[in-house]
């Protein structure tokens, strides 16, 4: 199952890098549904310690993986649990592989 | 409502040969122009649609609409209320948009003339726009609660919009004398921040409890039920059994106020307070009314896709004046919100369709310094509205140890922080 996900990240990017030569330069240009809201909480920024884990970057296969224990309910979860369970496992393969090819 | 094409001056302006295809839709930037976007309001909601769309596509010339040098936020006020906090840390300036190429109008906007497209602002000008957002927040409803307007709210102060309100709420409550007596009047739905009432009356407690413990807190309530309304009476129960819950049948409605004695009548008892704070009805802010965008109810029908208002093409609102389906009013979905906005006012300026959008809240509240409790949802258009997604969300668990809360407590340090930055760092 990691598996899958991970090579679903791994498309995701691909698309995203060929949409990239699109006129637009545009940072949101194709962000996926639910993807501009996570911003509220997760920090572009490293150096924020008080916030929870940094997406911008982030290898998407990580974000897929740790979303994934959230919803089994494997990892330990404040608040993600909830979230995680709004999407579909195809939105959150969207979504990490976004935020993955962020800079 | 029949209205001219968006494009359709751009077409007069450029000359006879327009006349030609005056009648058909095409994008503002195939033609070469830079569509002009204007936002009025500069907090979370208007600050973020402007800056997204500016970052999204940077062709847009973005303008932003605020009569206020500074903001002062209301997430977190509670804090500042209960001297927990200086009110420093929730006052923002505007000096970083420019850096995003987003300009900044320092003035009110007085008027929106729909059909010609344009918004005059406080000096007289007019900005013209192609699509305009309004992200007012709110307007206190003075007409609403006999007794309770303006002059009122200096002695019974509302601490609903943050600022010298905050201030004022607090300096009464340290001024008190041990044993005396907080009322909170929580009012109807829908209100600018569902559990922030509950969220005040547990943080007052928290400073009644080591500064004057022979006090006590009523909440005089206009409905029967609250945001994340368990987790809170069971912490209260646990923690301050001095705050009194009145619900609307228990006959916690207000029905007037009298600011002369400090007194609260419902329609079966009179409530004499040392400290009364009145959260009036709302409604959206001024401006959104001026647009035509405002309903029966005060507030603003929106698309669920673009947030493009239902009565007024061109007009899109965001925030606390949005009627936004079941997302509440908060900060987090404001941010949401323009964010979504944003993108879909940028590609429909260029012609394209905006996809259908996904958005989440996330509200924390704090009843004391190192115990957080939270709702999440997340939501999608159905028929026409922003709904719930089925099976998702939900509040923090009733029973949990207190690192939990106190994990949330943190979480909700580090939303503070992440969002201001997002929006005006």
């Amino acid at each position: 199952m990691k598996l899958s996900f991970a090579a679903g990240a791994i498309a995701g990017m691909s698309i995203l890098a060929a949409a990239g030569i699109l006129p637009v330069a545009a940072i949101a240009a194709d962000a996926p549904p639910g993807a501009l809201s996570c911003s509220g909480c997760h920090s572009p920024n490293a150096t924020d310690t008080s916030t929870p884990p940094r997406l911008v970057g982030r290898d998407p296969a990580k974000t897929v993986a740790a979303l994934q224990e959230f919803r089994s309910g494997q990892r330990a979860a404040t608040i993600m649990d909830r979230i995680v369970k709004g999407f579909s496992p195809e939105e959150i393969q969207a979504i990490a592989a976004w935020y993955g090819a962020q800079k | 409502m029949k209205r001219p094409h968006p494009n359709r001056r751009q077409f007069v302006a450029a000359g006879a040969a327009a006349g030609t295809f005056a009648m058909l839709p095409r994008p503002l930037l195939a033609q070469g122009a830079q569509p002009k976007i204007v936002v009025i309001g500069g907090g979370f909601a208007g600050l973020t649609a402007a800056r997204m769309a500016k970052r999204y596509d940077p062709r847009l010339d973005v303008t932003v609409v605020e009569a206020n040098p500074t903001y002062t936020a209301c997430p977190f006020s509670n804090d500042v209320i209960a001297g927990l906090r200086d009110i420093k840390e929730q006052q923002f300036g505007y000096g970083k948009i420019g850096s995003d190429g987003v300009t900044l109008a320092q003035t009110a906007a007085t008027g929106v003339d729909a059909t010609a497209r344009t918004v005059t602002l406080g000096n007289g000008n007019k900005l013209n726009y192609d699509r305009l957002v309004l992200a007012p927040g709110i307007e206190l409803r003075f007409d609403a609660l006999p007794g309770y307007n303006e002059a009122a709210a200096e002695r019974m102060p509302h601490a609903w919009k943050a600022g010298e309100q905050t201030l004022l709420l607090r300096r009464q409550i340290e001024a008190m004398n041990d044993g005396g007596v907080v009322v909170i009047v929580s009012p109807q739905n829908p209100y600018r921040c569902p559990p922030g009432p509950y969220e005040r009356a547990s943080l007052i407690a928290y400073y009644l409890k080591t500064n004057k413990p022979r006090s006590k807190i009523i909440i005089l309530d206009a409905k029967d039920a609250f945001s994340k309304q368990r987790l809170f009476q069971n912490a209260w129960k646990e923690l301050y059994p001095n705050i009194e819950w009145v619900s609307l049948s228990m006959g916690g409605k207000v029905a007037s106020v009298d600011p002369a004695t400090n007194t609260l009548a419902t329609d079966f008892d009179k409530v004499k307070a040392d400290v009364a704070n009145v959260i009036p009805p709302q409604k959206a802010g001024r401006i959104a009314e001026i647009a035509g965008t405002t309903d029966r109810s005060g507030w603003c029908p929106t698309d669920p896709v673009t947030f493009e208002s239902r009565q007024v093409p061109g007009i899109h609102i965001v925030g606390d004046a949005a009627i936004a389906g079941a997302m509440p009013k908060s900060a987090f979905a404001a941010n949401a919100q323009a964010k979504v906005c944003a993108v879909a006012v940028a590609k429909l300026a260029r012609g394209e369709t905006p996809e259908t959008p996904k958005l989440i809240n996330t509200c924390y509240s704090l009843i004391a310094p190192d115990y957080g409790i939270s709702v999440a949802a997340i939501y999608h258009p159905v028929n026409g509205q922003l709904a719930e997604v089925a099976g998702s969300g939900g509040t923090s668990p009733v029973n949990a140890p207190r690192t939990l809360r106190n994990d949330e407590a943190k979480l909700a340090d580090g939303w503070f922080n992440t969002i201001t930055s997002e929006v005006f760092g």
